[in-house]
């Protein structure tokens, strides 16, 4: 019974996977078919606020923004794209499959579906694609599309080939409705962290356009400003780095209970510490002169390659009491 | 905080002083280097800067075993590397968390944490008292203004405005035909309770260190374990522990319970429980309690948390001289190896032979053969376990008066008389079963076979504090990240048919995504027009 679930689970997975990745082919094309189109920027109000600020800075001491205040924050809606709309379309219908097959996984093991590598990478990107799918309906971050799916294919390839563990009941260290919060909060953290970075990497790139039109890298119009994007990626890594605060937390209070102590310097207990750490500097880079721009995104990039580092290469490599990758 | 820049948006969430030059350039006497140093030390750069290099020197320790949390891992990195080992050891590389350097790093951060969250609480207590600034003269330069026109009369649209901004939570205050309005002060206290927690958290961690104490002890089944600092195999205390802190409580190991996996076919011997049944009894009290103890469910007695932390098998040895008398009988604990638990220990018997007698034991809990016909074990529990003996004679080096482990055997000063590499096989029991030694020494009996616990008390007076303090940090950090603070405007003109124009703005400190929302809501609802209420966002 239990096999039988999880081949299914696993079959699901496989669909979802295939499902994604015609849904980044459909995100990539868009990206190019319109960054071949119109040269024309353009630029929400928070960039012509910032750009105005800019100039008024040179000139006048008390800085007083001097412009009309801009009356609405939506960008210039471009042309809808046909393959826009279907990259969304198949990410949703994608996450569905892949909803299931985390579900089925759940079942099978009758707990929750986040107790070893192959799990918890299936349930990460789960919740990745979620959120990235539930921050769409606020906001138009289509553009991210390609970002967010192609890393979403990379990753639940790598977990298939190399995760991919039968289930087995959990070690009595798991026993704990922690695993359930820690976790959770965990993975929440990291999808968070995940569009951040993803806001980010777009801000540098298109900083390098700003500064020089020809710098070979076209980005398409729809695009929003270095300014936006990075006022975007703030918020979303501020709510990462709360999910992750509570993780640290949480962590702390469950290996009290299940190791006698709640931070011994573990392998695992100083990633999430760094993580945590960097993540603080970024925030106060945003407050510091001279950081703010593409410096900060630097530095969200970075935290976030310790997320990922944490996640692929301590919990399979680094030698620790967190030895749970099931592997 | 300059007051200066009112009307501008408040800058105060970018550091003001950071590009100030010290006044008076570089000639300043020794108290102006010091200000100059502290104000450097202070500024959010230098704290961005440590911050960073907190988190890069916090990596060596997880690349480098470390004592605290893998003293095995340093010995076995020793005889890997030995070249590199003094060398490391020397940079404290094995004990990062506590190296002069990496304490340099987190205390420089935490002065310049203090200096800075000390002033900045000043500021704040002193911003929290003072009244809304005075209305800038052109609102709609501001980022976000809205304008309405409305009947009536003014001072009644004036009125109205307080109060809609009252019920918004704002503290208003009246300039001319005009109000001014503020809130959001939580979000600097917000800021300063997470800062100031982190500092709460410190000193809990550096106070508990000092005051609290660990320690282990391998307790096999039957037996008891009394709360002393001689009741410990291994025993660390704080600064400020003195014996008698130590609560005399006892605890007796009355039964382990150890369930493994048999259905699963991908995980059959996988433990899935442990719990270990225990009788309590406190020195106050005349009577003994039950109590079990878990993995993720420590017990709580006298302020100390004890864990069930490992596991193993003490086989039950009896060995008997030639003429029968018993010269050594007792559980002894074996360290398991592997998953299958083969278990490997040492029975040393000093006393009672004619001569010194040692023995390597292994204990297979569920025997099986390999095909080269050694034994293993097939499953951890014991089904049906074979303890495997080899017998050594001569000096056991008990009386040199170094301390020797009782789970090692130095075969140097031995001969071995029975097991692999003589003539004689080595020892095999079943439980209940007697064999004699070479040589006429005697005979081993297997009595059978018990379970140890290893248990790990904890007493940490200030663990509560660190609680408190970690949930005041995220309390902090929700109020400061996410309470928006917010300037309000709204001033009436008359103009000359008698209707009212009526200018709304609002100025954001720091990241408020909502500004622009908020101040067309107050708009709408001010001017009674009802459309928008609800957002057309
Ligand atoms: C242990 C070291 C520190 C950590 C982990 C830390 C962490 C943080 C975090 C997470 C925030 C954002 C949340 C909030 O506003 O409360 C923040 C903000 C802030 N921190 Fe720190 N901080 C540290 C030290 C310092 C120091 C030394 C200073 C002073 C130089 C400082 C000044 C500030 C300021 C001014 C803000 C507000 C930034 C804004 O409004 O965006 N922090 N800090």
């Amino acid at each position: 019974m239990t096999q039988t679930l999880d081949e299914f689970s696993a079959l699901l997975l496989y669909l979802a996977m295939g499902v994604y990745a015609i849904s980044f082919i459909a995100f990539t094309l868009d990206l190019a078919r319109r960054s071949a189109g119109a040269a024309v920027v353009a630029e929400s109000a928070a960039d012509r606020v910032a750009r105005a600020r800019g100039a008024a800075r040179g000139s006048a001491a008390g800085s007083v923004a001097t412009l009309d205040p801009p009356r609405a924050d939506a960008p210039a809606r471009p042309r809808e794209s046909l393959t826009l709309r279907v990259g969304v379309t198949l990410a949703i219908l994608g996450w569905v499959l892949h909803l299931g097959a985390t579900v089925l996984r759940g079942v099978a093991g009758a707990r929750v579906p986040w107790a070893n590598m192959y799990e918890f990478s299936m349930t990460g990107t789960l919740i990745i694609m979620g959120v990235f799918l539930l921050l769409l309906a606020r906001r138009d971050l289509r553009f991210l599309g390609a970002i967010i799916t192609g890393m979403v294919v990379l990753m639940l390839g790598v977990t298939t080939v190399g995760f991919r563990v039968d289930v087995v009941p959990l070690p009595p260290a798991l026993q704990s409705y922690w695993l359930v919060i820690h976790v959770l909060v965990a993975i929440l953290a990291t999808a968070f962290f995940t569009v951040g970075a993803a806001l980010s990497i777009v801000q540098l790139v298109r900083a390098r356009r700003e500064n020089g039109p020809e710098s070979g890298l076209r980005l398409p119009v729809a695009i929003p400003g270095t300014v936006t994007l990075e006022n975007w990626a703030y918020r979303v890594n501020i709510v990462g780095f709360i999910f992750w605060t509570f993780t640290l937390i949480a962590g702390a209070i469950w290996a009290e209970h299940a190791w006698g102590r709640y931070w011994g310097w573990d392998t695992k207990e100083v990633w999430t510490f760094i993580i945590w750490v960097i993540y603080a500097g970024y925030i106060h880079a945003r407050a510091t002169r001279g950081w703010r721009g593409s410096r900060s995104a630097w530095l969200a990039i970075v935290g976030y390659s310790a997320v990922l580092f944490n996640f692929g290469i301590v919990n399979v490599f680094f030698k620790g009491l967190h030895a749970y990758s099931g592997l | 905080m300059s007051r200066s820049s009112d009307l501008a948006r408040p800058t105060d969430h970018i550091e003001q002083e950071d590009g100030a030059e010290p006044v008076g350039g570089p000639r300043l006497g020794p108290i102006g280097w010091v200000r100059f140093a502290w104000r450097q030390l202070t500024s959010m750069r230098t704290a961005l800067f440590l911050l960073l290099l907190l988190a890069i020197a916090a990596v060596p320790g997880s690349l480098v075993p470390q004592r605290s949390s893998d003293p095995n891992g340093v010995v076995q990195y020793r005889a890997d590397h030995p070249d590199l080992y003094p060398i490391v050891d020397a940079l404290q590389g094995f004990d990062v968390y506590t190296s002069v350097w990496f304490s340099s790093i987190y205390l420089l951060l935490f002065v310049s944490l203090i200096g800075c969250v000390l002033p900045r609480t000043r500021q704040h207590w002193q911003a929290m008292r003072s009244r809304p600034p005075r209305t800038p003269a052109r609102l709609s330069r501001l980022d976000a203004a809205e304008e309405r026109v409305v009947t009536g009369d003014a001072d009644d649209a004036l009125g109205r405005a307080e109060a809609l901004l009252r019920k918004r939570r704002y503290r208003t205050e009246r300039y001319g035909a005009s109000i001014s309005a503020e809130r959001g002060y939580l979000r600097e206290t917000g800021n300063l309770v997470f800062h100031g927690s982190l500092v709460g958290i410190l000193v809990a961690v550096a106070v508990g260190g000092s005051l609290g104490y660990s320690g282990q002890k391998i307790v096999v089944e039957g037996e008891p374990f009394v709360n002393y600092v001689g009741g410990y195999d291994s025993f660390n205390r704080g600064r400020l522990v003195p014996d008698t802190a130590l609560d005399p409580y006892r605890i007796r190991l009355d039964r382990l319970d150890i369930v493994y996996e048999r259905e699963n076919e991908n995980a059959v011997g996988q433990p899935i429980d442990y719990t270990a049944h225990v009788t309590v009894q406190q020195p106050d009290s005349g009577s003994a309690a039950d109590a079990d103890i878990k993995v993720n469910e420590p017990l709580q007695i006298d302020g100390t948390d004890v864990y069930l932390l490992g596991n193993g098998y003490a086989p039950r040895i009896t060995v008997r001289d030639a003429d029968g008398d018993v010269a050594f009988s007792g559980a002894v604990p074996f360290l398991p190896q592997d998953q299958q638990m083969t278990s490997v220990g040492v029975a040393k018997i000093p006393d009672g032979l004619p001569e010194q007698l040692g023995m390597i034991g292994f204990l297979y809990p569920t025997v099986g053969q390999l095909e080269s016909g050694a034994l293993a074990s097939g499953f951890p529990d014991l089904l049906d376990p074979v303890l495997s003996l080899n017998v050594y004679r001569g000096d056991l080096g008990l009386d040199t008066g170094v301390p020797v482990s009782v789970y090692t055997l130095d075969t140097d000063d031995l001969t071995q008389i029975a097991g692999r590499g003589t003539d004689v096989p080595a020892v095999e029991l079943r439980p209940g079963e007697t064999q004699q030694l070479p040589d006429g020494l005697g005979s081993v009996t297997f009595d059978g076979v018990s379970r140890f616990a290893s248990l790990e008390i904890h007493h940490d007076p200030s663990q509560g504090w660190v609680l408190a303090f970690s949930i005041l940090v995220l309390a902090g950090l929700l109020a400061s990240l996410f309470v928006p603070r917010r300037r309000m405007w709204v001033r009436v003109h008359e103009e000359q048919d008698g209707r009212l124009r009526v200018e709304y703005a609002g100025l954001a400190r720091g990241d408020d995504p909502g500004l622009a929302a908020a101040v067309r809501e107050l708009a709408d609802e001010h001017s009674g027009s009802e459309r928008t209420v609800g957002g057309t966002t």
